[in-house]
This record gives structure tokens, C-alpha cells and sequence, in this order.
């Protein structure tokens, strides 16, 4: 009961969380106790430092080739992207720029995140069906053509957690907003200086769907 | 005979009619319905001093339809996308059409869809909820489990943190529908999650909940302890009745005022740990790219917006003299304050009318009655929410944020009457 201290008041019950390492009561005795099979059946995820990474390995040079099977008809054989199915290594430089081009290896800040979604969701429409091993060699084919680790990197769960991200630094925290001058709820009514020239029309641009 | 003769033009009339009916619904063509068709012309027959058939004769009686659909009449009334923006139809967006709806309120079938995978289908004797990670027991809930709970009926917008996306660099898509529909507002039933968290006990390290999907994207998402404690819930139903699949059937995750991405569909896991998990959604998507070539993360509130539903480029004027401009206006921050609305492109403005229920975190309602003379407009409306917090305009956002965040543009747009009553998305400047 130290998780848990409950004040009864009238038909009212209040509760407070409070912050103690002892388990708690339930409350409803609703649900079921989740089994370690059934939670590591599920429990997929991978975290930046390398939790929950699975156990197996892979390098580069052994990932040229399920890369190819797998991942090349929507991405390219060298990650360059094809049709409207995204680059997914390339635009290093580029994020400045008025065009960025965010890849896997431009811009994601952590390998752990490009395994976890690998596994979790690619190849697209065959969700979690590629083993641990494929997904580790997918995922060493993508940072060796990011120069970011060589042909013969044993990229592992003992290692994903260790590799550092061109872009590791690229993000800011916490959310400024808002970031806009406060008028503190009294914007101008009346004669305010703004510009009303027409700089742009979406009707030129002519990209609008139509119906048919 | 003179009676006879129109009983038999009318029964003509009527099984015509009847086809027409049949044959439109084989074909599917009733979303596709011709509008102009529909709604431009009356037929004199039909207008007094004459008795239009339907006053005369009988109606389809109950059961014809037992699950209600719209008027026929109401064919351009859907969802619509832009088939450009993506690479396939499963992991792709559409619009609600905002230009058409009334009150505050989404109807079911016409809430924007937003999927990664496309629609999972699930019975819901399938469906698991399963909580693990820094709990104090790992548990697993089914739906019946989750209706015994404490139950929560609210109302909140789920608006897409690209909603307006395609605006940044200048005024692209020429619609209310497509430059603001990634938004809907339905009330939720469901259970909260901090109900659930008092089944499960919490471990002292818990900060962070990663929210993941059942969908074949696997959709997940980081969010902080404090949020899941404040306002989150588990939803099973949305307007009185079951989700619908392309909104997370059987239950979806509910993040008040949060970005629409972080309400994960088809909701299995929740997993309560001590750091962010930094998944593709929250690192490669979703962060906010500024000029420097940085991005902001973990930008999750919507900041106030609103819009002029009508007139708008899908509801041109139609004739001289008094007309309701309407539209609508929300925050996550809270309730909608006060909406201004100008004519002059920011000039000047006038406060608008709001439309009660004002509740936080919802579609707010908000009427202007205006007269027009066939003169040029430049139509505007900003929205002010009880934090005071102003919406801002476009050149304002890019000062700070320059042109590539692609998400949170909630900046004010501008709709341009032209002397024909015609209204274009244009950009000032």
C-alpha cells in the first residue's frame, strides 16, 4: 500500500501516485498478468543506448545482398530512392539548404532507430518478417553506404547502442513554442500595417486536385 | 382524364427516378455524384404552385436503409486526397471537407484519415491492450476489461501536425479542404489512462510511455509520464458509436491538444520506461527543420488556428446582400477565446460571434453576418485561445522557422473573393 495512499472522502476517492519502488495494490482487479512469453512476443522496440535490442548480428558486406531482395525495388540498389518511395542514405550537407534531403544517414540521430522501424515495418506490406540477423545486416548495408561504418563492421545488439549519427547533434529540446511576439491577446484591430499585395495564388500553381 | 394523364407522367417519373437510384449505388457511384448537377438548377415542376412527387406519393419505408447514410444530394460531401503527395494509398493521407460541415462536431465517415499501413482489420475478441516495462505488474487487458473500467466521454480535435503542411512556401492547394481538413473533432469514450495505470502500479523510474500500434507500421510514439497522467485516454468509440476501422477500431489512443500522430490506432502495446524511445515517427518524421539545418523535437501541442470554412475556395459567393461567414477555431493549449475576422487581408477586424459549446481542446464554432456588394475581399480570421496566445500569420512563422518545417503551420490564410464571388487561396506579402 506505499504505492498507493488513498483518502476516502464522502463518495469521493482521491488518489495519489506516490514515487516508492513497492508495488502497489489493483484497484479493479480487471485484466491479466501478462505472461514473459506474451511480452516478448511483443515487446519489440529498441532504444538509442540498446535496450531491447535482440540478439544477433550482421555486417555490410553480408547485406549487399537481402538489401538488394528486400529493400532495393522501392529504394534503389544504392538507397538513391525510386519513384515517390524515399532515398534512404544520400543529402549529407544538404539540411541547411533550401532543398534538405533527410535520409537514414543525413539526418535519423540513431542506428537503434533505423532497426527498430526496419523490423517493426519494412518490407512494406510484410511487417516482422525479416529475422534479427537480416535486419542487422540491412541496417550495417545502410551506414556502410553512409560511410559510416566499414564493409566488415559486425554491427550487434552489444554494439547498435555505441554508433555514432552524423546527425546526433542536429536536434534541439525543449519545444520553444510559443516563439511568436506575444501580444498577450491584443492584436492590433484597427489601421494595422500589414501588406496586402497578392504575392501568390494556389490557382496558378495548378496542383489542386479536381473532382471528376 | 386531365388527372389521370398527370398520374401517369408522375409514375413515369417515378420509376425513372427508382433506376436512377439503383443504377448510380451498382456502380458505386455515389460518392463520384456530379454536384453541379445535383445543386445548381431547380426543377420548376418541383416549386410552387406545383406538387412535387414526393409530396404526393410514398417514401421508402424503415429498414430501407438500416444504417443510415446521407442525403443522395450530399455526393460531394467526402473525404477527399492528393494523390501526389505519397508513394501509395496505405501510407497516405486525406481531408475532412470542413467546407461542408455545421456546428463542431466530425461525423464518423467523414473524419480524415491518416495511415502508415494501411487499415488494420481486427475482431475485437482479438484485440489485447498489453501494458509492460516499468510497471508493477505486466498486464493484459481485453476490450470487455477496458469497458469495466471508470468510463470518460470528452470531446477533442485530432488535428495532423502537417495540417497546412504544403503552405510554407507559398499558397499551393486551392481548398479549405486541403489546405486545413487534416482535422476532426468527435467525442471520445473510453477509459483513462491514469484508471489503467492504478491496475498496473507504476515504477518510481517510469518518465516515458512508448504508445505502439497493431497496424503492419507498427506506428509508435514517446510520451511523457505527465501527460499520460493529465488527459490521455483509451477510446473505443468516437460519437456514440464504435470507432471506425480507419480510425483505430477497436481502440485508439486519445492525447488531448497533442499532435494527431501521437494518438496511435490500433492499439496494443504500452510500454512505461525511463527515456525516450526515439522511434522514426518522433526522430525522422515530425521534427521540425529550421534554416539552421537543425530541428526541433518533441514539438507536440497544436497551437492555436483557425479557419473561414465559408466562404471559402470551395463555397464561392453566390449572390449580393447578407451572408454568414463561418469557421472554425481550436487549440491545445485550451479553450478558443476570441476570433477575429478581417475582409481588408489584416486591415482591419472584427470580433466574430462563438458558438457555444466553447470546450478546451475541441473545434470551437465561430459565425461574422456580412453583406456583400460584389467589391474584392480579402478574408482572414485569427484565432486568440485563453492562454492569450495569438494566432500568428504566415511571414511571422517563417521569421522564426524559416520555409522547411512541414509541420505546426498554424499561421492565417487568406482567401481572396474576387468580383465574381469566386475565392481563391492567396498569399500576402
Amino acid at each position: 500500500m506505499l504505492g498507493l495512499a488513498r483518502c476516502i472522502l464522502g463518495f469521493s476517492l482521491i488518489i495519489f501516485i506516490a514515487n516508492t519502488a513497492t508495488a502497489s495494490d489493483r484497484k479493479f482487479n480487471l485484466g491479466q498478468i501478462a505472461s514473459s512469453e506474451e511480452v516478448a512476443g511483443w515487446d519489440i522496440d529498441v532504444r538509442p543506448d540498446g535496450f531491447g535490442a535482440p540478439i544477433g548480428s550482421g555486417t555490410a558486406f553480408s547485406g549487399e545482398e537481402i538489401y538488394a531482395e528486400v529493400c532495393a525495388a522501392c529504394h534503389g540498389d544504392f538507397g538513391e530512392g525510386a519513384d515517390r518511395w524515399p532515398p534512404l542514405v544520400g543529402g549529407e550537407g544538404s539540411l541547411a539548404s533550401h532543398d534538405p534531403e533527410k535520409t537514414t544517414t543525413s539526418y535519423w540521430p540513431f542506428a537503434s532507430t533505423i532497426f527498430d522501424y526496419i523490423y517493426r515495418a519494412m518490407p512494406y506490406g510484410e511487417a516482422q518478417s525479416l529475422s534479427y540477423d537480416e535486419t542487422y545486416e540491412i541496417v550495417a548495408y545502410l551506414l556502410y553506404m553512409g560511410d559510416i561504418i566499414e564493409e566488415d563492421f559486425v554491427l550487434s545488439d552489444k554494439n547498435i547502442g555505441e554508433i555514432e549519427m552524423p546527425n546526433k547533434d542536429g536536434f534541439l529540446l525543449p519545444d520553444p513554442r510559443p516563439d511568436i511576439v506575444n501580444t498577450h491577446g491584443n492584436p492590433c484591430m484597427t489601421n494595422c500595417q500589414v501588406s496586402t499585395n497578392i504575392i501568390g495564388k494556389a490557382r496558378d500553381i495548378d496542383v489542386t486536385p479536381e473532382d471528376e | 382524364m386531365k388527372k389521370n394523364k398527370k398520374k401517369e407522367l408522375s409514375t413515369f417519373k417515378k420509376i425513372n427516378r427508382r433506376d436512377l437510384i439503383i443504377g448510380a449505388s451498382s456502380i458505386g457511384a455515389f460518392s463520384l455524384a456530379p454536384k453541379k448537377l445535383l445543386s445548381e438548377e431547380a426543377n420548376p415542376e418541383n416549386l410552387p404552385p406545383n406538387l412535387p412527387e414526393w409530396t404526393q406519393y410514398l417514401g421508402d419505408g424503415v429498414d430501407v436503409n438500416p444504417y443510415g447514410m446521407p442525403s443522395e444530394f450530399e455526393g460531394h460531401v467526402i473525404r477527399r486526397n492528393v494523390e501526389w503527395l505519397t508513394a501509395s494509398a496505405e501510407s497516405s493521407v486525406n481531408f475532412t471537407p470542413l467546407q461542408d460541415l455545421e456546428g463542431i462536431v466530425t461525423p464518423n465517415g467523414l473524419c480524415f484519415e491518416r495511415h502508415h499501413g494501411g487499415v488494420s482489420v481486427i475482431n475485437p475478441q482479438d484485440f489485447r491492450l498489453m501494458i509492460n516495462g516499468l510497471v508493477d505488474r505486466e498486464m493484459i487487458f481485453t476490450l470487455d476489461d477496458l469497458k469495466r473500467f471508470p468510463q470518460t466521454n470528452k470531446f477533442y480535435f485530432l488535428e495532423c501536425a502537417a495540417n497546412g503542411g504544403m503552405e510554407w512556401r507559398g499558397s499551393q492547394l486551392n481548398g479549405c479542404q486541403y489546405t486545413f481538413g487534416m482535422v476532426h473533432n468527435v467525442q471520445y469514450t473510453g477509459v483513462k489512462l491514469s484508471d489503467l495505470i492504478l491496475e498496473t502500479g507504476l515504477k518510481e523510474k517510469a518518465k516515458w510511455v512508448l504508445a505502439e500500434g497493431s497496424d503492419s507500421s507498427g506506428m509508435t510514439r514517446s510520451i511523457p509520464i505527465e501527460k499520460i497522467l493529465d488527459d490521455c485516454i483509451i477510446a473505443w468509440a468516437m460519437n456514440g458509436e464504435a470507432l471506425r476501422p480507419e480510425q483505430g477500431y477497436p481502440a485508439r489512443l486519445v492525447v488531448p491538444g497533442w499532435e494527431g500522430n501521437m494518438w496511435v490506432k490500433w492499439i496494443r502495446r504500452l510500454e512505461f520506461g525511463d527515456k525516450p524511445y526515439m522511434t522514426r515517427e518522433e526522430t525522422s518524421k515530425y521534427t521540425d527543420l529550421l534554416t539552421s539545418g537543425k530541428a526541433r523535437m518533441f514539438t507536440w501541442v497544436m497551437d492555436a488556428k483557425s479557419v473561414i470554412t465559408s466562404p471559402s475556395p470551395e463555397k464561392p459567393i453566390l449572390a449580393k446582400g447578407l451572408h454568414q461567414l463561418r469557421g472554425l477555431a481550436w487549440s491545445g493549449r485550451g479553450k478558443i477565446k476570441r476570433v477575429d475576422v478581417s475582409i481588408d487581408g489584416g486591415k482591419n477586424w472584427k470580433t466574430a460571434q462563438l458558438h457555444s459549446p466553447v470546450l478546451s481542446k475541441s473545434l470551437t464554432r465561430f459565425t461574422l453576418p456580412f453583406e456583400w456588394n460584389g467589391e474584392e475581399l480579402l478574408l482572414q480570421s485569427r484565432a486568440i485561445d485563453e492562454t492569450n496566445y495569438v494566432q500568428p500569420t504566415i511571414s511571422e512563422l517563417q521569421k522564426i522557422r524559416g520555409v522547411n518545417s512541414i509541420y505546426h503551420n498554424n499561421s492565417i490564410a487568406t482567401w481572396l473573393v474576387s468580383k465574381n464571388g469566386k475565392v481563391d487561396n492567396v498569399r500576402l506579402g
